[in-house]
């Protein structure tokens, strides 16, 4: 589903990422884990095409990333760190405006619909501005989703988010996963990525460093295997 | 047309957003009229002479209203990144640039609809020459004016200092617009006769309209970016 083949980001004389391969299959979910500045958030930004990579190539269903970059556009729900809402528009018209140029049919019934999945229907008409920070991550993630994307992008979904909104979220990516979604998680939460991840990845100075599948549900094994890498770490 | 559906979705986006926060419309027509009341006191428009300033007064509102309004259009996209939300979304950077000019050139001619009437009505101006010329002029001009802005908007608004690097970059690549414009203005006011070098006039600035929307829509890719 995702192919990345030797990938690096160069920037002021500085490589954030240096030669990145994965491959992830269809439906598969995995964590990105790894220290503050180690490049996490450069590569799904990447993957969602907006910045262009120094070297290397990223293949999306076969499609190439900078070839077919609209194709590839449609597939992708990308949720990096800002809310990328609208301050004066509500909920309602945030995501109306997102669905329609994503072309997305019936789009106010999906607008409605996802509002009240993320449990802000109360809210539905009221200008984002007002909103806190984790009533704000809740609308953020129904945009990523607003046009039901084969793969989703997320950049530490969990912040600020209630014990309530936590679950939600990981219901919503747990039942895409079922419909075949792709998703690239960042997290420093070991917990979550434990709990709906099937695969961990740990990313230190723009490389990867570890990569493995998890079954059991276990916490401790996940944080076990991060200590050793990232142990000493500047 | 995608193209086209998607920059009418901006576009709506925009001017919606400006139906609710009245910010940039405002502080333009508030702009045009203070240039229009001093402007007003200046020249006393009893003296006929007065007459030979309101080509000029026209166009600077229109330019110095519409760089108000350009600064505007891409910086505000920069609040929680919503910029972007554009480009990861499945569309080609030349919806935006078309979304955006439609919003700026639809602002733009709001304020002309409202401060020229008030312009004539102060200066006492009795319209003798050709409306449908004078209109065609003036939005022919405030077109090629737009157009261009808000292309050099894109491009400066990754500056820090893009408030300054706007009409720094804008005014040089408009003057020759700005010039015919103004001439075409003041035969089509106040000489009439002269009309044919009017009509000169227009055609010029319709050939640099033409070329440099064209030219923008084709750059925008390389401007949007990251
Ligand atoms: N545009 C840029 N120009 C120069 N350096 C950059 C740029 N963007 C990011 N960097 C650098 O790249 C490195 C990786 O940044 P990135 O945001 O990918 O880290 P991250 O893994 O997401 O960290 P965090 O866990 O804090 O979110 C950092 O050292 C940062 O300073
Ligand atoms: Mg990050």
């Amino acid at each position: 589903m995702i192919e990345i083949k030797k990938l690096s980001k160069q920037a002021d004389n500085k490589f954030i990422l240096r030669g990145i391969d994965l491959r992830v299959n269809k439906g598969e979910t995995v964590a990105v884990l790894g220290p503050n500045g180690a490049g996490k958030s450069t590569l799904l930004k990447v993957l969602a095409t907006l910045i262009k990579p120094t070297a290397g190539h990223v293949l999306m269903n076969g499609l190439d990333l900078r070839k077919n970059h609209i194709e590839i556009k449609k597939v992708i729900g990308y949720l990096p760190h800002s809310s990328l809402l609208y301050d004066h528009y509500s909920p309602l018209e945030n995501l109306v405006f997102f669905g329609n140029i994503y072309g997305v049919n019936n789009v106010e019934q999906r607008a409605v619909n996802l509002v009240k999945e993320v449990g802000l229907s109360f809210f539905l008409n009221e200008p984002v501005k007002n909103f806190s920070r984790g009533m704000i991550q809740r609308i953020a993630i129904a945009r990523a989703i607003i046009h039901e994307p084969e793969v989703l992008l997320l950049d530490e979904p969990h912040t600020g988010l209630d014990q309530g909104a936590i679950s939600i979220l990981n219901n919503v990516i747990l039942s895409m996963k079922e419909k075949g979604t792709t998703t690239l998680m960042v997290t420093h939460d070991f917990k979550q990525a434990a709990e709906i991840c099937d695969r961990i990845i740990i990313v230190k100075n723009g490389k990867i460093v570890d990569d493995f599948r998890i079954e059991t549900r276990n916490q401790g094994f996940v944080s076990e295997k991060y200590e050793l890498q990232v142990e000493g770490v500047s | 047309m995608n193209l086209f559906r998607t920059a009418l979705f901006l576009a709506k986006k925009d001017l919606y957003s400006e139906l609710k926060t009245k910010q940039i419309l405002t502080t333009q027509i508030i702009f045009a009229g203070l240039v229009i009341v001093v402007f007003s006191f200046a020249f006393d428009p009893a003296n006929n002479t007065t007459k030979a300033v309101i080509p000029g007064v026209i166009w600077v509102i229109i330019v110095f209203a519409g760089i108000l309004g350009l600064n505007r259009s891409f910086i505000s996209e920069q609040r929680n990144d919503t910029m972007q939300g554009l480009l990861v979304a499945p569309m080609e950077s030349a919806s935006i640039y078309l979304g955006k000019f439609l919003a700026n050139f639809t602002m733009m001619l709001i304020v002309e609809l409202v401060s020229i009437p008030f312009l004539f009505l102060l200066f006492d101006f009795k319209f003798l020459g050709s409306l449908p010329y004078f209109i065609l002029v003036v939005f022919l001009g405030s077109f090629g004016f737009i157009a261009i802005g808000t292309f050099l908007a894109a491009l400066a608004a990754n500056s820090k200092s893009s408030e300054m690097l706007l009409p720094l970059l804008l005014f040089p690549i408009t003057t020759p617009i700005l010039i015919g414009v103004v001439q075409a203005t003041r035969i089509i006011l106040t000489n009439m006769e002269k009309l044919a070098s009017a009509i000169a006039w227009i055609q010029l600035v319709t050939a640099y309209d033409v070329i440099f929307f064209v030219v923008c829509f084709l750059l925008i890719d390389y401007v949007l970016e990251v």
